[in-house]
């Protein structure tokens, strides 16, 4: 273990924000030789930002980037990729409809009398492919292959532009079982070849299984570097999740007390799942309660909010409004049934950034109107006027392009519409994500509020110590299921690692 | 002091001015037009001969009528993110149809008119649901439409110009109300109406929305689908009026020639007057004052007694120059220079 220390990637001190989110704090990575390394961490912990700043293609901020012991400054991928740092990415960057050799040696494909040499290239990719126990046909077009040896094809490539640091981001999120024991396989070769893998997927046991070192990320800061085999899984989910904070927020034992016991569940979700999307859940919402939905990344939290609120659509179980089951097929049927969603990503599915405030203000209540009973202009500013104040929207006026807020401000005007179409179900998905701290102590304030007022509430975090703050119950998943419902006492932080952490074949 | 503010302030209020974005456009059609001035001394005449009123600008309104009409459908449908290629062919189609009713069947002519009205709304329900229900890119759904109409064109007329020599489909094309002919009324009309339909109702609102921002617009609950069918219609009925005055004009529909290549100078009125080809905000006045643009080229090309065959390559020239105008980086670019030769005079004097 102790024979080489000396890494071969290594960031000291490295930072770089966007606007005013701190993306990436002043952070150490240590990369060796010779072995794969697990980067972890929840959604915006800051991962893909580390890659992207390691292979060029965001400048750093400050701080230093070392191969080799040596400082580099790579302005773009291409020029990572020569010093020998090679990414493969989820959504693989190969044309498919090149064959497998032509991708493997593209830009440096063998020459003969200014010709590409066909023959040589097929001959050198096999010898190739054939090191990593691949046997295909190198002049089939690449598409004509599954995934997973689109995948390896793509790993192929990085490592003969003779890499030093290979980086797979989530590479076997489509894989299934025996395609990943293949990818796996090419990684303990490479491994063996002394190359130095930096492995980015959520998939925990795959980590346990192939990993030899673990970097923690979370909100832009390291919270540990650890071996693989000295780090119990309960640990490393609190260190992903955040254990710590439950020291800051203090959690009120008091709010309990104040809502009514036993009343008829406001909303019912029977059933409700779709094949190879989410299996079968249940899940009740009562009248002014706050349901927490924890899980890992990936663990099926965001495809529970989406098959509600008609997004996606599901092939069975049933939702109940109130007792009465109803069939909802798309976000505009939900919305008239008195739901609203604010989703995670708030960029492509939140804000109208072209719009101004006013205009993002109103469109969830517009849509609910439809075409002719139009808001008059009036009502608009009086509404968004009403919205910027209750949720100290920080903007000089409404009639500002949404787009030039900044993030935790756009979270609350994506709230605000929500809010203005009245609702009686808010489902939030990642609320509190990405935005600084005063916008993140508001909205789980507004949370809280809108509960007290009636209203029923379903709220997606990986901030476990917020979850627990605010939620009456929380419903944890763990592989597109629901595995534990916390009510009362057993609603801590502790409680429910322990549920995300339990070996999923038991 | 004094001489150092004045210029400055100056500056301000011609900056304010130049940034509002309804400036160049109009700025742009004023210098054309005084360009044609420049041309044609006679240009700004208007005179009234027996109850009519004559004019180069008259003329370039009454012209100008069909790329008018064009660029309003096609804002709408631009505004989508949308593109609609089809509405030459459909001009070809609704005149055709409005022609060979009124010169083979003994059908009023309103009602040939307003079943070539309801034929153009077919052909944008056609596109519309293609590209809403389908989900096929508008730029290919829109080109299905574009070749083949032309073909229904002929079809409908038999491969033949037909001819008609009825007064009140005649009477779309150059028909005259109170001196005023009867083209400029529909522009008039269908520009107040869409207005009207997209400001006053949440329609304008709701097709930015989805142009903008389509994954978002379909979290808050809005039905994307319908408003896309609404635009493509709405250009569709556009066409349908473009291509009955068109045949009016000449008492004939012409298959092949109708319209031909008028859907590029509507998507360039559109794009002239500031509206993106990547959808959201839309400007319906200022796609009109790119029509008007367009066609007051073409009139003081034809009035300066330039050949004909120089048409083209001048008009091109022109829009060229409007739409660098329009450019932020070519302003920026000029903007830059202008300081930079300032402070060198600066510089200099000093």
């Amino acid at each position: 273990m102790t024979t080489s220390t000396q890494p071969i990637l290594q960031t000291r001190d490295l930072s770089i924000s966007f606007g005013s989110v701190d993306a990436l704090v002043s952070v150490d990575f240590n990369l060796r030789a010779g072995e794969i390394h697990a980067l972890l961490g929840e959604n915006g912990a800051g991962k893909s930002t580390l890659i992207k700043l390691v292979t060029g293609v965001y400048a750093k901020d400050s701080g230093q980037i070392l191969l080799d012991g040596k400082e580099i400054n790579p302005r773009n991928p291409r020029e990572a990729q020569l010093l020998g740092i090679s990414p493969v990415y989820q959504e693989i960057n190969l044309i498919p409809t090149l064959s497998v050799a032509e991708n493997i040696y593209l830009g440096s494909q063998p020459m003969r009398f200014g010709l590409v040499n066909t023959a040589a290239m097929n001959k050198q990719a096999e010898a190739l492919l054939n090191r990593y126990n691949i046997d295909i046909d190198v002049n089939r077009t690449l598409s004509s292959y599954s995934v997973a040896i689109q995948q390896l094809v793509a790993i192929a490539r990085g490592v003969d532009m003779s890499a030093k640091v290979l980086i797979l981001d989530e590479p076997t999120a489509s894989l299934d079982r025996h395609e990943v024991e293949t990818l796996f396989n090419v990684m303990r070769q490479l491994k063996a070849d002394g190359v130095g893998i930096i492995l980015i997927t959520h998939f925990l046991d795959q980590v346990y299984e192939i990993s030899d070192r673990i970097t923690v990320l979370r909100n832009g800061f390291k919270v540990g570097e650890y071996n693989t085999d000295e780090l119990p899984r309960v640990k490393l989910i609190s260190e992903m999740l955040g254990h710590e904070l439950t020291q800051t927020l203090g959690k009120q034992a008091t709010s309990e007390t104040a809502k009514p016991k036993n009343q008829e569940a406001y909303i019912r979700v029977d059933g409700l799942g779709r094949k190879g999307y989410l299996e079968p859940i249940d899940l009740t919402v009562n009248e002014g309660e706050i349901v927490g939905l924890a899980g890992l990344l990936g663990s099926g939290r965001t495809e529970t909010a989406l098959l509600i609120f008609g997004i996606e659509g599901h092939d069975q179980g049933t939702i109940y409004v109130d007792g009465q089951a109803v069939h909802l097929r798309s976000p505009s049927q939900a919305i008239q049934e008195g739901f609203a969603l604010c989703p995670e990503d708030r960029k492509t599915e939140g804000i109208v950034g072209e719009l101004t405030v006013r205009e993002n203000v109103i469109l969830a209540l517009q849509a609910k109107r439809g075409w002719f009973d139009f808001i008059p202009i009036k009502r608009q500013q009086e509404l968004a006027d009403e919205m910027i104040e209750a949720l100290h929207i920080a903007t000089p006026d409404a009639e500002k392009p949404a787009g030039q807020l900044s993030g935790g401000n756009q979270q609350k005007l994506i709230l605000a519409r929500w809010l203005a179409s009245e609702p009686k179900f808010l489902i939030l998905d990642e609320p509190t994500r990405g935005i600084d701290v005063g916008a993140h102590a508001e909205i789980i304030n507004i949370i809280k509020r809108l509960s007290n007022d009636g209203m029923s509430l379903l709220v997606i975090s990986s901030e476990l110590a917020e979850v627990v703050d605010y939620s009456d119950r929380v419903i944890v998943l763990r592989d597109h299921k629901k595995v534990a419902e916390l009510k009362g006492d057993e609603v801590t932080e502790n409680r429910i690692m322990q549920v995300i952490a339990e070996e999923p074949n038991v | 002091m004094s001489e150092m503010t004045q210029p400055a302030e100056r500056g301000f209020s011609l900056q304010s001015l130049t940034r509002n974005r309804a400036f160049w456009p109009i700025f742009a059609l004023l210098l054309i037009l005084l360009g044609n001035r420049l041309i044609a001394p006679d240009f700004f005449n208007i005179e009234v001969v027996e109850g009519r009123i004559f004019g180069s600008l008259i003329v370039i309104l009454i012209r100008g009528a069909p790329v008018v009409l064009l660029s309003i459908g096609m804002t709408l449908v631009i505004a989508t993110k949308g593109i609609d290629l089809s509405v030459g062919a459909v001009i070809a189609i609704s005149g055709a149809v409005a022609a060979v009713l009124v010169s083979t069947t003994d059908i009023n002519p309103i009602l040939a008119i307003l079943i070539s009205i309801g034929v153009g709304a077919l052909c944008g329900l056609w596109n519309g649901i293609l590209v809403a229900y389908f989900n096929i890119q508008p730029i290919v759904a829109t080109l299905i439409l574009m070749v083949s109409g032309r073909g229904i064109a002929q079809l409908i007329t038999n491969g033949q110009i037909a001819i008609f020599n009825d007064e009140t489909l005649a009477f779309v094309g150059t028909g005259v109300i109170a001196g005023i002919q009867f083209p400029i009324y529909i522009c008039i009309a269908v520009f107040v109406i869409v207005m009207l339909l997209v400001r006053r109702t949440a329609i304008g609102l709701l097709i930015e929305s989805v142009g903008a921002n389509d994954r978002a617009s379909y979290y808050a609950g809005i039905k994307a689908a319908q408003i896309k069918l609404f635009a493509y219609v709405a250009s569709g009925i556009c066409a349908a009026l473009a291509g009955l005055i068109l045949t009016a004009d000449i008492k004939g529909a012409d298959a092949n020639n109708a319209g031909l290549w008028l859907e590029l100078d509507a998507i360039l009125a559109v794009v002239i007057g500031g509206t993106s080809l990547d959808g959201g905000r839309f400007f319906l006045g200022l796609s009109v004052i790119g029509a008007l643009i367009i066609q007051s080229v073409e009139t003081g090309i034809l009035q300066s007694g330039l050949p004909p065959t120089f048409n083209l390559v001048v008009k091109a020239i022109v829009i060229l120059i409007v739409l660098l105008l329009q450019s932020d980086v070519v302003r920026r670019w000029i903007s830059n220079s202008v300081n930079r030769l300032r402070g060198q005079m600066r510089g200099q004097t000093a």
